[in-house]
């Protein structure tokens, strides 16, 4: 994974929860380009611990002077966005990935429905930038349970075609008013909640359109749970994953080579086959087929889990 | 006129199934001549898929108008030709919501055709079904002049634009809706393979 060095020189909040990061060259060249949606992974050294998050993109995708994230602060999560939140100051460097898209725009699309939860308004901010420039017709829907909560209201362009949905103001998101009467041509994109992309499809689906048409990116943290033990077959070497370990961390951590790109389940980068198990896979991924999870022959170390006597995996 | 079965070939060209009912959602149905039956058998599967149906038919010599109107569509237009069904045609996809099902019944070239012209106005390709019914006459466009020449039943066939002898490839161009057809005789001028009947 290719990545550089970047100077975070702007931290604003954008709500309670949710703080912005402008990360900059410390020399001041131009980075790279990138399209509405991307993403990039940050490296956080924690003391013994690197974490690695990804996060949306939020900046224009033509302003090539910095790269702007949006971090929502997770209490009870696993760490991360913690550290960004109470351990990152102005002036530091951070290890930061070359962007990588996973969640871009179909441009055949005579219109784009955008539809956000919550934070799941992140990639949209860049790709509304890009929306703009191609002057396609577009609606964005962004749903958020208060507006305490509703961070991405202060980044949103004040247009017609954007619709916040506030629950506790009694304006709840209407899917199957939204997707019903869009002209044929519309592309549907939603991000947030697993709940609501699976409303966003079960609504198209009963309306007749077609999957081709439906867009989601659901990241997803790698869920705890408990300890296991992994072999590697190539070496012999038997590696415990922790409670609140991911297995591609304890890989790392065991210095077994493994490539990787979204961590969270969606890229398929980290795919491992397993080469025997005994027990149950806890396949937490997008990326697998249900065949294939019921096949346990394959594994993504990102999100997956393991429960049972023994597992080994082909690295 | 059963429907054709073609034998198997290259990934591009296209591959023709029987079509299915999504019960009463909106649709737009394109038929000609023996395509006719295909809309008819569809019915007889499912009768509330003309619940919602704008059915666009160019008889081409058939009888079969009177009993597509029999099946009640929400919408039946007759038209003589195809250059005078296209008006219509595109005022009712461009006019189509998402959800619109579109159901083409005919040859090969006016299943190519249509298509192209629906996935150009954006409609998506899970939206679109089609059936063979009829002709195995191909349109094909001619690579070297770009001009297309419609019925062809001989491989090879003279470009009716620019003249060449050109060899029935089965490669076909989804965004021109025709197969393309490829000077036969490029590298050895006169030499030209016997004139055969396409096949299915």
């Amino acid at each position: 994974m290719s990545s550089q060095m970047l100077r975070v020189t702007e931290i604003s909040s954008l709500s309670p929860l949710v703080k912005l990061f402008r990360f900059e060259h410390p020399d001041g060249t131009s980075l790279p380009l990138f399209s509405g949606g991307a993403h990039v992974v940050v490296e956080m050294p924690d003391g013994e611990l690197l974490r690695r998050n990804a996060y949306s993109l939020v900046s224009d995708p033509l302003e090539g002077a910095g790269y702007e994230i949006a971090v929502r602060r997770e209490d009870t999560g696993r760490g991360g966005s913690l550290y960004m939140h109470s351990k990152v100051a102005v002036g530091d460097m951070l290890r930061v990935s070359m962007p990588l898209n996973l969640f871009s725009l179909d441009l055949r699309a005579r219109k784009h429905v955008l539809i956000a939860g919550g934070i799941g308004i992140t990639p949209f901010l860049s790709q509304l930038k890009q929306i703009l420039r191609l002057q396609v017709p577009f609606e964005l829907h962004y749903a958020a349970r208060s507006s305490a909560e509703a961070a991405g209201l202060g980044l949103l362009p004040d247009l017609p075609q954007v619709h916040v949905h506030i629950s506790d103001q009694g304006n709840r998101m209407d899917l199957g008013a939204i997707l019903s009467g869009q002209p044929v041509g519309t592309h549907v994109y939603t991000c947030g909640p697993e709940g609501l992309i699976a409303s966003v499809d079960d609504t198209a689906a009963r309306l007749g359109w077609p999957e081709s048409a439906l867009h989601s990116e659901a990241f997803l943290a790698p869920p705890p749970g408990a300890p296991f033990d992994v072999t590697i077959a190539s070496t012999g070497q038997k590696i415990t994953v922790g409670p609140h370990q991911s297995l591609l961390e304890a890989l790392e951590a065991a210095q077994v080579d493994i490539d990787w790109s979204c961590r969270g389940g969606a890229c398929g980068r980290c795919e491992t086959e397993v080469s025997s198990c005994h027990g149950r896979i806890e396949h937490h991924d997008h990326w697998l087929s249900d065949d294939e999870k019921s096949a346990q022959q394959k594994i993504m170390p990102c999100v997956s889990r393991f429960v049972g006597q023994e597992i080994t995996i082909d690295r | 006129m059963p429907r054709t079965e073609f034998s198997p070939s290259i990934s591009s060209r296209p591959v023709y199934g029987a079509l299915t009912s999504h019960g009463a959602s909106p649709a737009i149905m394109l038929a000609e001549g023996p395509g006719a039956e295909a809309l008819i058998e569809l019915a007889g599967r499912d009768a509330s898929v003309m619940d919602r149906a704008h059915v666009i038919f160019v008889p081409a010599g058939t009888g079969f108008g009177d009993t597509l109107r029999a099946l009640n569509p929400k919408l039946y237009h007759e038209a003589p030709s195809m250059a005078a069904a296209s008006e219509r045609f595109t005022k009712a996809l461009t006019d189509a919501l998402m959800g619109t099902r579109l159901y083409l019944a005919g040859t090969e070239g006016l299943i190519g055709q249509a298509s192209a012209q629906a996935l150009a106005v954006g409609f998506p390709a899970g939206a679109i079904q089609s059936e063979h019914r009829g002709s195995i006459a191909r349109l094909m466009q001619c690579v070297h002049c770009k001009g297309m020449t419609d019925n062809v039943t001989t491989d090879p066939f003279i470009c009716s634009h620019c003249g060449l002898t050109l060899f029935v490839r089965d490669h076909f161009s989804r965004r021109l809706g025709a197969f393309q057809g490829v000077c036969v005789d490029a590298e050895t001028p006169g030499i030209i393979p016997e004139t055969q009947e396409i096949q299915p």
